[in-house]
């Protein structure tokens, strides 16, 4: 372990279905833009949070096209994040569970993301100074 | 690293995966070699329990054969070395206290929880 502190986050939640989204992307955000490595482990139906076809939608309701909208879409959040980390000079590594890809028919990812197993997650937590596991009900 | 895996939210997903799926990454953790054990809280308290059984499910015509068998999964964690750890006020609070239950689950009164999580490098509660 290097002097540079690490942490590794497991996400459990499948997009658009919980606020535990949203805050585990801030807490990911924040740990980056205090200079921390951070690695993901997505399991489950969090492997759709990097879902390369995710679309973003107008709204009648707020009367607004897809544009004026801004839809937010987790691929983006995690794009984001991935380039947020290389700006900070700091090590961003996201995997998804290899199975729980296939299962779900989850392979379009966006780039930078890594397919792996169970393995991936203990090498992470190893090299981590803590693991926060965000699971879902 | 020692690991202590908390696992609160029972018969999650059970059917569809035909797994507790922590419980089934437990097992792939501790085959690689992880040092990892179990505490059992909530509605996973029940995994203990002895005599459970889930028939096929049938959807339409669909018929899924095996069926998730929890208790199964954590007895064969106890047999590969795993620690499974109990509350017991949650065997109590659901009736489950005298059932039968897996011989190795080691229950665990609220005040000896904080004692357990300080033996462990990281704790996940899933």
């Amino acid at each position: 372990m290097t002097n540079q502190k690490t942490l590794t986050f497991v996400l459990m939640d499948a997009p658009f279905e919980s606020s535990r989204t949203a805050t585990a992307m801030r807490l990911v955000d924040i740990a980056l833009g205090r200079g921390l490595n951070v690695n993901v482990f997505a399991y489950e139906g969090a492997v759709f949070l990097p879902f390369a076809p995710q679309k973003a939608h107008p709204n009648a309701v707020h009367g607004r096209d897809a544009e004026e909208e801004d839809h937010p879409l987790p691929r983006e959040w995690v794009a984001s994040l991935i380039s947020k980390a290389a700006r900070m000079g700091v090590a961003f590594d996201w995997v998804n569970c290899g199975l729980c890809v296939d299962e779900r028919g989850a392979g379009e990812a966006i780039e930078g993301v890594r397919r792996g197993s169970p393995a991936d997650l203990w090498a992470m937590a190893s090299s981590s100074h803590n693991t926060l596991v965000i699971p879902t009900d | 690293m020692k690991v202590l895996n908390i696992v609160s939210a029972g018969y999650r997903a059970t059917l569809e995966e035909q797994d507790d799926t922590v419980i089934w990454l437990t097992h792939v953790l501790k085959k690689a070699g992880a040092e990892i054990d179990v505490l059992l809280r909530g509605s996973a308290s029940n995994y203990v329990i002895e005599g459970q059984a889930v028939t096929p499910l049938t959807v339409g015509e669909r018929v899924q054969l095996h069926g998730p068998d929890v208790h199964g999964q954590t007895r064969g964690l106890a047999e590969e070395g795993v620690k499974i750890y109990v509350l017991e006020a949650d065997l109590k609070s659901r009736g489950a206290y005298n059932s039968p239950r897996l011989q190795q689950a080691q229950l665990l009164s609220s005040d000896e929880l904080p004692g357990l999580l300080s033996q462990y490098d990281q704790v996940w509660h899933w």
